[in-house]
């Protein structure tokens, strides 16, 4: 890879070879630490195998507000192993450590990046190994000085685009967005109980025009068909978060039976990013 | 912090997900247009006057203050249609909701009076309503839970995190989030994103804003201090909010001690916690070294909240206005001791104010003039209160 290459970060390399493959990806959520700190690292690693393009890495908080039930369950159960946010840092470093490639974004609360510092948070980040960090509860009309810290250590800060984000909005998001920007598939918190909506193709055309990262999308996708319907809407990749964290959930005490299951869901979901034809 | 909406000093801002923002912003133009609309400040008036029984009394206690050189003035808010100082802020807010075309109402609720109060207002402009409320704090204000639900009010427990105010309140974000078009969030207290510190605070003024009259009325003279208890703060922003720009005139918090400032069984934000960010705005919160939000404690369910309107941080850290933390032990003492003296029966959240007042009378060795916001009356409480007093049966 030269240096050129190495500099443009992963996700846009990895939106890149995915294009020109006629491609989307495929980027599932866990929460770091869901159910303990060992079983979460090789979860994650199974994620890898079987085929993820990308990681979404949740820290796990006390009041998770965006947050839909199978998610808060799943902060819950990572509090209730002890996780902290060093060790959040702690596993995203050893995935970077055999994955150089894998772009991975953590998605995070604004208290966990007060009582450290935003600062120091970001810097702590980036020695990780994250590419990212979506704050759920900082919108972009609080957003400067996050985004500033989060660029001076390396960051990308992305930002979520909601459904009913006015024009100017999703201009403005476009601007401020980088690695990619997270196109909310529907209103209100997470969870795979409610499909994302009808076609979002002109939001999307919109991002694109005003100079956006690649758009992804969220909330809502639970099946394969929910992510050709993203990447036909002119979306570059999809992310499934509630779906794939209730396999977790489903399985708690069978690591094995968890990772088989995590492993076809990755596979099927994968499948819907190939463009048919 | 930087804050671009709503800043108190460093405090305050909308740090919501986006997909709030639209919903927020509409709703501060809504209020400030509202504010400034004289037809809107009429029936807002009307109603606090001939619906809800404005304004309250103050009451200067007969037999409270003997053996101290303090006088002491209750601002009667438990006399409030609803039973609370909360009916004030629903009654603008409802009022807010039907000029947005809003046509259901959520709400949270800790000691069930805001709940009661949105159920009230539900029920008198016609819109579907949901309380959410801790299943922890459904158990001690059952007939709170009863109340709103006579009313036409669908009560829905919560049974996430510490299944309490903080939760409930959690619960009724998620729910705006998908809502929005529709629904109004009557948030109950001055804490939360832009608007509603400032919006609540606007609605409660009232309180302090008819006290200085009628001080100046019974005494010729501002009091020496206002005393109110702080969960959020919104009884408490009422009652200073008129009292700020009055230099001589002390503004004093009552946070809840619960077990004590040495234990972890407590709600004392101001004095314990650090700043952080929860429920949409940057102010002070109990949080362990992580920034993970701790439980609270408090016998009063209206006071057990981690967090604190971000206004109260402003005033607590320019030194305006000080909180000290009254014991769940000293509250139950209040309680019994306003019941024998004045035969009024308070709230637990305002036998906070009142045994602050009466801690600093009890010390003071000049005379001084003090008015307690009552914020509520105390018959929700009588169950729960029961156990821990013992009378003697005459």
């Amino acid at each position: 890879m030269s240096g050129s290459e190495k500099k443009k970060g992963r996700y846009a390399r990895l939106f890149a070879r995915l294009g020109e493959a006629g491609e989307g990806a495929f980027i599932p959520f866990v929460m770091l630490g869901d159910p303990n700190e060992g079983e979460s690292e090789a979860i994650i690693e199974t994620l890898i195998e079987s085929g993820a393009d990308a990681l979404e890495l949740g820290m796990p908080f006390s009041d998770p507000i965006a947050d839909g039930p199978v998610i808060q369950t799943a902060a819950n159960r990572a509090l209730e192993a002890g996780i902290t946010p060093d060790d959040c840092f702690r596993i995203a470093a050893n995935i970077r450590s055999r994955h150089e490639d894998i772009p991975m974004g953590l998605l995070v609360y604004a208290n966990l990046l007060i009582g450290r510092g935003p600062e120091s948070f970001y810097e702590r980040a980036s020695a990780s190994g994250l590419d990212s960090v979506l704050v759920a509860d900082v919108p972009t009309v609080e957003a400067s000085a996050f985004a500033r810290h989060a660029l001076a250590s390396g960051i990308d800060p992305v930002f979520i685009v909601p459904p009913n984000a006015s024009d100017d909005k999703i201009r403005e998001i476009a601007g401020l967005t980088k690695g990619y920007a997270y196109f909310l598939g529907r209103a209100g918190v997470t969870g795979a109980d409610r499909e994302m909506a009808a076609p979002v193709s002109s939001r999307v055309e919109l991002l694109k025009r005003a100079g956006s990262p690649p758009v992804v999308i969220g909330f809502g996708i639970s099946r394969p068909l929910h992510v050709r319907a993203a990447i036909e809407s002119g979306a570059a990749g999809a992310i499934a978060g509630s779906a794939t964290v209730a396999i977790i959930a489903e399985n708690l005490g069978d690591p094995e039976k968890t990772r088989e299951e995590v492993a076809r869901f990755v596979r099927v979901m994968k499948s819907g990013t190939r463009r048919l034809g | 912090m930087e804050i671009s909406n709503g800043a108190f000093g460093e405090f305050g801002g909308m740090f919501v997900p986006e997909i709030l923002v639209p919903t927020l912003t509409e709703l501060a133009a809504a209020f400030e247009e509202a504010l400034r609309d004289p037809a809107f400040m009429a029936e807002f008036d009307g109603l606090l006057r001939e619906y809800a029984g404005r304004e309250t009394p103050l009451y200067r206690c007969r037999n409270l203050t003997a053996g101290t050189k303090a006088t002491i003035y209750l601002k009667r808010e438990d006399l409030l249609h609803g039973g609370a100082h909360k009916t004030n802020q629903v009654i603008g807010q409802v009022l807010l909701a039907r000029r947005m075309g809003k046509t259901r109402l959520i709400a949270e609720t800790g000691a069930g009076q805001h709940g009661v109060a949105t159920a009230l207002a539900g029920a008198l402009f016609k819109m579907r309503t949901r309380v959410y409320m801790g299943s922890k704090d459904m158990e001690r204000q059952a007939p709170n839970v009863w109340r709103m639900r006579l009313m036409g009010t669908e009560v829905m427990p919560v049974e996430t995190g510490s299944r309490g105010l903080k939760d409930a309140i959690n619960e009724a974000l998620r729910d705006w989030s998908a809502s929005y078009e529709d629904t109004h969030y009557l948030l109950g207290t001055v804490a939360g994103p832009h608007p509603f510190p400032t919006m609540v605070r606007e609605f409660q003024r009232v309180i302090g804003r008819e006290a200085k009259r009628q001080i100046m009325v019974a005494e010729g003279r501002l009091p020496d201090a206002v005393f109110a208890c702080v969960g959020g703060g919104s009884n408490a922003i009422g009652m200073f909010a008129d009292f700020i720009d009055e230099p001589s005139v002390r503004l004093i918090g009552a946070e809840p001690a619960g077990h004590g400032l040495h234990t972890d069984k407590h709600g004392s934000t101001l004095e314990k916690g650090r700043p952080g960010i929860l429920h949409g705005s940057y102010s002070y919160v109990l949080q362990d070294e992580n920034g993970q939000i701790r439980e609270s404690h408090s016998i009063s369910a209206g006071l057990d909240y981690p967090g604190v309107g971000p206004q109260h941080s402003y005033l607590h850290r320019t030194g305006r206005a000080q909180y000290i933390g009254i014991t769940d032990a000293e509250a139950l003492d209040a309680f019994t001791l306003l019941s024998r003296e004045e035969g009024i029966i308070p709230a637990l959240e305002s036998a906070h104010a009142l045994a602050l007042a009466l801690k600093f009378a009890m010390e003071d060795k000049e005379p001084r003039l003090y008015v307690v916001n009552l914020s509520g009356r105390g018959d929700k409480d009588v169950d729960q209160v029961m156990p821990h007093i013992k009378l003697e049966v005459r």
